[in-house]
């Protein structure tokens, strides 16, 4: 029950985009078609899907103050928490290269159309944010970070999905000038996090 | 390839042509969640600048030497040593707000304006020149942030600084702080305002579709 409740709150709840702008850069640049979104959004679930629970081992067993003690006794008082930044960073830049390949090599079409945007997900702020939210709720178990990863890369794949299915409606209306292109995108967004905020008044 | 840029439109170009934020749509996800308050977005602020700037600076001293292959692997890595030294410098000197930034220091990492600015400007300038448009960038994504922290601040809570600038007579009349400013959603709607603002006066920055 417990990893039901975490799943839904990290799609709905804690929605990586609508509650904390994570990954706004290519939600904001891959969002002009409905297919790209979708392919985007797949590989987003899968990198955050894995990397959550790479993260949360590593940090454990290696950066925790006292995470060391598996290795040795006198290894007990060392804090190597600062470090934690690189080695979450490095394992996703790590992980994305194997997605890029793993896509090229499966879904050329696909590899084509995401372009320059499937290296950047290793800069995808939605993944990092994922790792380091992962370290500030202290989970305890891998299921749960888990369940978390793939929760929060839902999230975030509804989201662009939704986007881009508003603004392939957008482009046939009569924006006014100044506000074409990127400026109605914010305030499409915005109102769609309005409606949003109606699932955080739920406790789960 | 290394042509001559003139060093004062480095830094002024970014501040509104060429803005990170409202024109290269870059690090728009820490632009929009610490701008609650006025003092977190200057210190976010001064920090992507830091960040900025110097990654921008050791990138382009150690450009011609990197394989292309791998660098963005690279460039995290020295963009990553920089965010901790920012990092552990806010956790000494100034706890509280770097409690509030919580995990959007470490985000300046993956903050796109970041590597955008090491892609298209470092690795193919020289370093003087690289370390003057980090401070213009920075400069750019901090002139926003601060601008949407003002007006969320001063509807959302009535105060700068924390300090009290709505006069308690309008409250007397009735005068209600705007809730709704203080809440994510309105971040987006804020930017989305000031983008239309800015391409209103500005109409050679609007967009052709």
């Amino acid at each position: 029950m417990e990893l039901v409740n975490i799943f839904i709150r990290s799609i709905f709840i804690e929605n990586m985009i609508f509650a904390f702008f994570l990954g706004m850069c290519s939600y904001l640049a891959v969002s002009k078609k409905v297919k790209t979104a979708m392919g985007l959004g797949a590989a987003v679930v899968f990198v955050l899907a894995i990397t959550v629970p790479v993260n949360f081992l590593i940090d454990k067993y290696l950066l925790q103050p006292g995470a060391l003690k598996w290795l040795d006794p006198s290894l007990a008082n060392i804090d190597l928490s600062f470090l934690s930044f690189i080695m979450f960073i490095a394992v996703i830049a790590a992980m994305v290269q194997l997605v890029e390949m793993f896509v090229e090599r499966f879904a050329p079409a696909l590899y084509s159309s995401l372009g320059i945007f499937l290296p950047l997900i290793a800069v995808n702020c939605a993944i990092l944010g994922g790792s380091l939210f992962m370290q500030q709720k202290e989970f305890t178990s891998v299921s749960e970070t888990i369940a978390y990863g793939l929760g929060s890369g839902i999230g975030w794949m509804m989201a662009i999905v939704f986007l881009a299915a508003i603004r392939e409606k957008i482009s046939y209306s009569n924006v006014p000038k100044p506000l074409r292109g990127i400026g109605i995108t914010f305030i499409v967004t915005g109102l769609m996090a309005i409606a949003f905020m109606a699932f955080m008044g739920i406790k789960i | 390839m290394a042509k001559k840029h003139k060093w004062l439109d480095l830094v002024t170009d970014p501040l509104n042509e060429n803005n990170p934020i409202t024109v290269q749509i870059l690090g728009i996800c820490s632009a929009l969640a610490i701008t609650v308050k006025l003092m977190p977005a200057i210190v976010m602020a001064l920090s992507v600048m830091v960040v900025v700037a110097f990654s921008n600076l050791i990138i382009s001293l150690i450009r011609n030497y990197i394989p292309t292959r791998i660098r963005i692997i690279i460039q995290l890595l020295v963009v990553a040593a920089l965010v901790i030294l920012v990092d552990q410098i806010l956790r000494a000197f100034a706890y509280d707000v770097s409690k509030q930034l919580s995990v959007f220091v470490g985000l300046i990492i993956t903050n796109c304006i970041v590597m955008g600015r090491l892609e298209a400007f470092a690795m193919g300038n020289k370093p003087l020149d690289s370390f003057l448009d980090g401070i213009g960038n920075g400069a750019g994504y901090g002139l926003v942030l601060i601008i949407v922290a003002f007006f969320r601040e001063l509807l959302g809570s009535g105060t700068l600084f924390d300090h009290k600038v709505v006069p308690q007579w309008l409250y007397d009349h009735g005068y209600v702080n705007n809730a709704m400013m203080l809440l994510p959603a309105m971040a987006l709607i804020t930017l989305g305002i000031y983008i239309w603002v800015q391409r209103a006066l500005y109409p050679e920055l609007t967009e052709k579709n």
